[in-house]
């Protein structure tokens, strides 16, 4: 049986909408991966704990509060801190263009803004994945 | 780019108490092959008993939620806590949305519990295909309770009968005539039936329908009588007496020597199952069969040979002394 690409899929922090984690999760299942959906209001180590124990491949974060600047790092550090450098991370969310280079800087692989097409999203994740197994 | 891996050096971690090699570990069983029966052998000799305890019942029943809230009662007690939840897997896109972490955020910062998801991957017994292995591994991890979540079933999903000591049927009120269609199944593996929503206006009634069609079944006096349960997941109420009633099922099992005979049921089927699928899938893989079959389904399709017939010639190649 071949390997699957897992990913977490989480809403950092205390904004309520999670419409377009939901769509981003299950355009990933459509397109065979295996999603972990932890849902709202996570804390940093919340989300990194869960990306440990389910080792995934790829966690992928919906900010829309403004709060990316803080929980991006916070979780890429907490990542490292217990060994799991190695997971690809990505985000989503309303953040502003100057922010996306300071986060792309800090190992974020790639920020999808609002309106992005789902199949970039799968097509990004793949192409990462895609030369193994 | 994912990282390779080195099973020696992964089970070294493990034994240190390493999550990060335990998770990946669990990676390479779920992807089966050689891989997944090395870390098997690496890890088989460590299992020691661990209790295990099957949540099945159908969808939106509150099955996550009541595993959160039994974590919690069992955590008091400072049992250490396995939890394994399972979602089906798309027949269409091979992908899976496992959404029952969303009820069970609450634990992933306590240490002692350990939460995976699993998809069923195309297994139709409502549970993946290596819910076994995951569970040992859970076991040699040091768990002392690992708590099972099925997919959420119908009828023919009972695999889990054959996986835990203790079975959790949990229903809600509105299942209704559902639990009518169900008692050919699920009614039969049930150790506790679990009536969730209690705040619901009919659940009490619903419940007494349950006691009412477990009645009917011939139980010895000596044995376990199933029992029912009304509960609320959303209220914490009832979670108590529940988590008292798997308490007292284990001790019940144990004590009548039930607990060793049902782990030797259980090592004896899976050493069956794992047997009929190596030779299923080596039968499948075989030139000879499938050279025969060319050759020979235009005489079935003809008329002239009878599926049967075909068969007793196939099975002639097949060679089990």
């Amino acid at each position: 049986m071949s390997r699957k690409i897992r990913v977490l899929v989480a809403k950092p922090g205390l904004d309520g909408h999670d419409r377009g984690a939901k769509v981003v999760a299950n355009a990933l299942k459509d397109a065979g991966m295996e999603i972990i959906y932890t849902g709202l209001h996570q804390t940093a180590e919340m989300i990194a704990e869960s990306a440990v124990q389910e080792d995934v491949d790829v966690v992928g974060l919906s900010i829309l509060s403004g709060a990316h600047m803080t929980m991006f790092p916070r979780v890429m550090d907490l990542l490292r801190e217990k060994g799991a450098e190695h997971i690809m991370v990505f985000g989503g969310g309303i953040i502003p263009e100057e922010d996306v280079e300071k986060l792309e800087k800090i190992g974020v692989s790639r920020i999808f803004g609002p309106g992005t097409d789902t199949g970039k999203i799968v097509e990004f994740i793949n192409g990462r994945f895609q030369d193994e197994d | 780019m994912r990282p390779g891996y080195d099973i020696p050096e992964l089970l070294e971690r493990f034994k240190k108490g390493q999550v990060s090699a335990a998770a990946r570990l669990i990676t390479i069983l779920e992807n089966g092959g050689i891989d997944a029966e090395a870390v098997l052998d690496g890890i088989f000799h460590m299992t020691s008993n661990a209790y295990r305890v099957g949540f099945t019942g159908p969808p939106g029943a509150g099955k996550s939620s009541l595993i959160f809230r039994l974590t919690k009662k069992f955590r008091e007690k400072d049992k250490k806590i396995g939890i394994i939840a399972i979602d089906p897997t798309s027949p269409f896109s091979g992908g899976a949305l496992l959404g029952d972490r969303i009820r069970m955020q609450a634990l992933s910062d306590d240490p002692e519990v350990f939460v995976r998801s699993l998809a069923s991957r195309g297994s139709l017994g409502g549970i993946s295909n290596c819910t076994d292995e995951v569970t040992d591994l859970m076991d040699a991890f040091g768990k002392d309770l690992i708590l099972i979540e099925t997919v959420g079933v119908g009828q023919s999903e009972l695999e889990i009968a054959e996986k835990a000591h203790t079975v959790v049927v949990i229903l809600v009120p509105e299942s209704g005539d559902g639990i009518q269609a169900m008692k050919a199944g699920l009614m039969e593996i049930g150790d506790i039936f679990v009536m969730n929503k209690a705040d619901h206006k009919d659940a009490e009634l619903a419940a007494m329908e349950i006691e009412d069609t477990l009645k009917l079944k011939k139980i010895a006096d000596d044995a376990w009588r199933p029992r029912v349960i009304l509960t609320s997941a959303k209220e914490d109420r009832g979670t108590g007496e529940f988590a008292g009633l798997i308490e007292e099922h284990r001790v019940y099992l144990e004590q009548s020597g039930l607990f060793l005979k049902k782990r030797r049921q259980i090592l004896f089927s899976r050493v069956k199952n794992a047997l009929m699928d190596k030779m299923e899938r080596r039968l499948r893989a075989s030139e000879s069969v499938k050279n025969i079959m060319a050759d020979r389904m235009d005489d079935v399709y003809e008329g002239r040979l009878s599926p049967f017939r075909l068969v007793h010639e196939l099975e002639k190649i097949v060679t089990i002394k």
